[in-house]
């Protein structure tokens, strides 16, 4: 338990840099995502507007996986960050 | 709006809102006495605070504001939802660790402990300002439109007696943690948004008109509408009206009804659709009309629209949905929304319906992005720059970056993060669903979009539109105090202390303090009033463009680049700040809802080629940054290294 004065933790710095370059790959995985969508909504707005499955539009299909994505992503980071104290 | 005026809602908006902030206040003293809550960081539970996560990011704005957006334009609107949303990954993965790995709280903090330099501090402390009353408007704005079918109050008066309260909170007794007050309202928030998207969907879709609605008449053959007894049509040649697509007749009771020429094409004459009017009178003591009749608050008002025309296979209802079937039902039917048109020096406007097919509101450029199905590239580079505000604006909020650092160690962080991810996002589908369900249910005001999610509880009943105006004002409470506070933190001690150097005993510091929040309180009340015609989520959106051009450059390069020097972030904040600010209000979208000029004037005057500035100003600043910090590479880093190895 750290003292709650002090928050900084200390982290060996192979810790700080897997956890930063696992930081740094997921946010590159969902920044790829980001721009797809934002590209098509711009340049392809007729494709957002196919329905591929179950009347569902590809709008609606790849909104709601760009919000579930970030959740899953975020699960995908708490698993995989090492912490303080363990080994490397 | 058409609201009977109900004590029975009064006293369940008041109670709930009263049970509410006791709750919290008590709670929230419980756990200061027990440890002391923000010194002892560790001591509240990353569920907790996950939620308080929520609480603090599903401001006033962000559920009135995007329910109003989705209900009026569709699809548009959600991808404010959407943005929102992905800003949390950036502050997640690449800004708020190694942040917290610093030992720093904030913005300010993390630039003030590395470099000690007067220049950053007054430059933050004049961002974290500008960002908060930015941030403070549309909550304003919210308040005074839910204020308004409470009390039937004015929205001045609405938005003048929120600001009021708040400010007598903030002066008189400072602020008592707000973990427990977010985490009550953001809990209830996703709660009730849960439990209305189910009786949305219980409910279905249909084209009938709700029990008591007005029925507006649609494509009725122009000699049924003209010939009638009594009745006159007014010609043309007036100031205004002339060469517009309205027919505008006299009745037996001398009220003037005006009728848009619809069709079978737009502006055709031989079908006419009925519109809404609003007559405005700009000269003192001159009588409001609704719809030809003087407007009486509660009484004759505006009538609540958004109607579905037609369903597929030709059903006039479609029983319970299930949540796919919901849009693929929805897409495949025919809805009616409502556009304006400003006559006559803007004292007339006159709201009229617009058929349009299901699919199309569905899917982005149906609304204030229509520009995206044609070939503008304005219109284009607008949407492409919000997108990116919205995308780097959350990780350059200050209010938000703190609640990080409220749990003890990084891995309650992330966990609580985790928690905040979830709440939000799936409070951000269930927009999409209240917003389309009000459009489809007659819950929408045209004149004023914003109080679309409480009509749309009203349509179920009573309790609930108390319910969910209790916790919606709760949330304007909370969020314009901690913003208040973290204005006026900024004035008395990073500007007055910090950089004009005043000595003063703790005393006089709590009352400049105090001093500046009864200003900030002020200069939020008065442009509450100002941005009435805006949209809460739209002036959101304008608060994250400001907050990434000044903020996020800083922050990012602060982190990654070891070049970085004090001068290089003191000039990107400026230019960042200034620039994105410049932008904004000279926009075309400022000019026509704040300054209030005509839309073709607004489109003349404006000094910018579109309305969101992140697309030009955050490069400008990252360039600023990276120049000036080149430029006085000597005297910068030596220093800054030092510090960072210390």
């Amino acid at each position: 338990m750290h003292d709650h004065e002090n928050q900084r933790e200390d982290e060996q710095p192979e810790i700080v840099a897997h956890n930063t370059r696992l930081g740094l790959g997921l946010f590159a995985v969902y920044l790829a995502l980001y721009v797809g969508f934002v590209v098509l909504s711009t340049y392809f707005p007729a494709i957002m507007a196919t329905r591929p499955f179950g009347g569902v539009n590809l709008a609606i299909i790849y909104g709601f996986s760009l919000i579930v994505n970030a959740l899953i992503l975020a699960i995908i980071y708490l698993r995989n960050c090492r912490h303080a104290g363990e080994k490397v | 709006m058409h609201f009977p005026f109900s004590y029975l809602t009064l006293a369940i908006f008041l109670s709930f809102v009263g049970f509410v902030l006791g709750i919290s206040f008590w709670m929230g003293a419980k756990a200061k006495s027990s440890r002391g809550f923000f010194a002892a960081g560790g001591n509240i539970p990353w569920f907790v605070n996950g939620i308080a996560f929520a609480g603090d990011y599903l401001s006033a704005a962000s559920f009135l504001g995007i329910c109003g957006l989705i209900a009026t334009t569709g699809y548009d609107g959600f991808l404010y939802s959407i943005g929102f949303l992905a800003g949390w990954v950036v502050a997640l993965f690449v800004v708020a660790e190694p942040l917290k790995r610093l030992g720093r709280f904030t913005f300010a903090d993390a630039l003030d402990n590395r470099f000690n330099s007067r220049g950053i501090k007054l430059a933050a402390a004049v961002s974290t300002l500008v960002v908060s009353i930015f941030y403070l408007i549309p909550q304003m704005v919210g308040a005074g439109s839910l204020i308004h079918p409470l009390l039937n109050w004015e929205h001045w008066q609405g938005v003048t007696a929120v600001g009021a309260v708040v400010v007598l909170i903030v002066a008189s007794a400072g602020m008592v943690s707000t973990t427990w007050v977010q985490f009550i309202k953001g809990g209830l928030l996703v709660l009730l948004c849960t439990i209305l998207t189910v009786m949305i969907l219980m409910r279905g879709l249909t084209t009938k008109t709700a029990e008591g609605a007005h029925a507006f008449r649609a494509k009725v053959p122009a000699a049924e509408i003209t010939g009638a007894a009594g009745t006159t049509v007014i010609p043309d040649d007036e100031t205004g009206w002339k060469g517009l697509p309205y027919v505008r007749l006299k009745g037996a009771d001398d009220v003037v009804a005006v009728w848009r020429k619809s069709g079978p094409k737009d502006h055709e004459g031989d079908l006419l659709s009925e519109t809404q009017v609003v007559y405005a009178p700009q000269a003192k003591g001159a009588t409001k009309l609704i719809n030809g009749r003087p407007f009486v608050l509660g009484v004759n008002d505006i009538f609540p629209v958004g109607t579905i025309s037609h369903l597929p296979d030709g059903k006039d209802s479609t029983g319970p949905l299930n949540p796919l079937a919901f849009f693929d039902v929805l897409g495949r039917s025919e809805v009616v929304l409502w556009k304006s048109e400003a006559i006559a020096g803007a004292e007339t406007t006159v709201y009229y319906q617009v058929p349009t097919l299901g699919a199309d509101v569905l899917r982005p450029g149906g609304g204030m992005f229509a520009g995206l199905r044609k070939d503008e590239w304005k219109a284009k580079v607008n949407f492409l720059s919000l997108m990116l505000a919205l995308f780097l604006g959350t990780a350059s909020l200050p209010h938000i970056l703190i609640r990080y650092y409220t749990v003890k160690d990084q891995a309650s962080a992330r966990k609580s993060t985790i928690v905040g991810i979830a709440a939000i996002g799936f409070f951000y589908i269930l927009t999409l669903y209240m917003g389309l369900g009000a459009m489809a249910s007659g819950s929408l005001d045209p004149t004023d979009p914003n109080m679309t999610a409480p009509l749309l509880a009203r349509g179920f009943n009573n309790f609930l539109f108390a319910v969910i105006s209790a916790v919606a004002f709760t949330t304007v409470l909370g969020t314009v105090s901690g913003l208040i506070m973290a204005a006026s933190g900024a004035v008395a001690h990073d500007i007055c202390t910090n950089v004009l150097k005043i000595e003063m005993t703790d005393g006089r510091q709590v009352r400049i303090a105090k001093l500046s929040a009864v200003v900030v309180g002020i200069i939020a009340i008065l442009l509450g009033i100002a941005f009435k015609d805006m949209n809460p989520g739209f002036l959101v959106g304008w608060a994250f463009n400001i907050a990434a051009s000044a903020n996020l450059p800083a922050l990012v390069m602060l982190l990654f680049w070891r070049g970085t020097t004090k001068q290089g972030i003191t000039w990107s904040i400026v230019v960042g700040m200034v620039t994105s600010l410049g932008w904004v209000l000279a926009s075309t979208d400022a000019l026509e809802k704040v300054y209030h000029f005509t839309k073709a004037e607004a489109a003349m005057y404006a000094w910018v080629p579109f309305s969101q500035p992140a697309i030009v100003t955050v490069p400008l600043s990252f360039l600023v940054l990276v120049v000036v910090s080149l430029m006085t590479q000597r005297t910068g880093t030596a220093k800054a290294l030092a510090a960072a190895r210390a």
